[in-house]
């Protein structure tokens, strides 16, 4: 198992929502190849700080929280804290830009 | 570390088959094919219907796939990394990846390809992910049922106008010509898609939607007149400009950023430094030649490395 978890409709409002530590949400599709390429970014970067939580979505099977975040675009990453958007970057970015963008959090 | 014989910059068609080549020449290749472009810009298509062998298509991620285990195959070392600076200029060239770590070789092949065009309006960068998109396959699935356009009339352009009639009520192709430049099977099947209309000799002059794309506000580019066109979400397809920002100021570039190669080899101005693929091909841009670019480019190295 990766260090990065699973959310879905039905788990995100307790996993993300609320959760103590900011959360980075990654909106993901098996159809979108630039997720493909990020995803072992993520998984390097949930390793490696334990001050925060990736968690990925799948949009295909969980519609209702990425309409409700207005996703247009995949791979978008939202950052949560308190429940709250603090940080969205969207489209895949090489490991030393999406740490640069992530940094505050991290 | 003595200098390896070849180092290739990119992972396109040209990329990969430079390295199947060069490895099969027993070059040992060092491959970089970028840390979320590896494949290039075929990881974003659908169905390759032209590529010579698959007489029954293939997908583009699918196609990119078998070409680089090809390459591994023949003992090519590929990282999954970016190039950030190079120096060319001596015999011996230097290469620096993502982690900041230098490599050497004899020779380089350039392979970067291009990326996709903007039309350059502020709006279209601030609704970027929120209505504006540049990846069909990747964003059709959230205009389900909505009305949408896609811009430019080339192959790309009209390959996603077809793919995105899929999801969406309609698609408008906007076009500043009154005529397309895709090949003719593909605009006869565009031609014949319900779902899918016109608006021809048109431009976008901007982008309206405070939080997510709402219209375009086109304009005729034969009477002038402006007019809006309703709609979700905008997929700007007008084409591409070659990567080349990595070796401007070291290597010859044309006006519009090209790298130039002399003759009818991948030779550039640097010895030792061959360059083929999208980044040197302003006229053909298919997959089948930017391989065989990558085959020149690769015969051209092994050429250099044995004087």
């Amino acid at each position: 198992m990766g260090a990065t978890k699973p959310v879905t409709d039905a788990t995100f409002a307790a996993d993300v929502l609320g959760s103590d530590k900011p959360v980075i949400v990654d909106f993901w599709a098996e159809w979108c190849g630039p997720c493909k390429m990020i995803a072992p970014i993520l998984e390097e970067i949930a390793r490696d700080n334990d001050g925060i939580t990736v968690v990925k979505l799948n949009v295909d099977e969980n519609p209702q929280t990425a309409a409700s975040y207005g996703i247009t675009s995949i791979p978008t990453m939202n950052v949560y804290s308190g429940g709250e958007i603090v940080k969205t970057i969207i489209g895949a970015k090489p490991k030393a830009a999406l740490l640069a963008d992530l940094a505050p959090y991290l | 570390m003595s200098p390896r014989n070849v180092i290739i910059i990119g992972s396109g068609p040209a990329g990969y088959t430079a390295a199947v080549y060069a490895a099969r020449a027993q070059l040992s290749p060092l491959l970089f094919e970028g840390s979320v472009t590896a494949g290039g810009a075929l990881m974003n298509t659908t169905e390759v219907e032209n590529f010579p062998g698959f007489t029954d298509g293939i997908m583009g991620p699918d196609l990119m796939e078998r070409m680089r285990a090809q390459a591994v195959r023949f003992g090519a070392e590929i990282l999954t990394d970016d190039v950030t600076s190079v120096d060319l200029s001596g015999d011996v060239k230097r290469v620096v990846d993502g982690n900041g770590a230098t490599h050497e070789a004899r020779t380089v092949i350039l392979a970067m390809g291009s990326a996709y065009r903007e039309l350059g309006l502020d709006n279209e960068k601030r609704l970027s992910g929120h209505g504006v998109s540049w990846c069909a396959t990747c964003d059709g699935f959230f205009f389900r049922d909505q009305d949408i356009a896609v811009i430019g009339g080339g192959d790309s352009a009209v390959e996603e106008a077809t793919f995105l009639t899929r999801f969406a009520r309609s698609v408008t192709l906007v076009h500043r010509r009154d005529s397309l430049r895709a090949s003719k099977i593909m605009v006869e099947r565009a031609m014949a898609d319900p779902k899918l209309t016109f608006a021809w000799n048109s431009t976008v002059e901007d982008v309206i939607g405070d939080a997510k794309v709402s219209a375009l506000v086109l304009k005729d580019t034969v009477t002038g007149a402006a007019r809006e066109l309703p709609v979700t979400g905008m997929f700007v397809a007008i084409g591409h400009d070659p990567r080349s920002e990595l070796v401007r100021g070291q290597v010859d570039l044309d006006d519009e950023g090209y790298v130039l190669v002399q003759g009818r080899s991948t030779a550039t101005n640097l010895p030792g430094v061959f360059a083929c693929g999208d980044l040197v091909d302003h006229t053909y841009r298919q997959a089948i030649t930017a391989a065989g670019s990558g085959c020149a480019a690769a015969l051209d190295a092994e050429r250099f490395l044995s004087h």
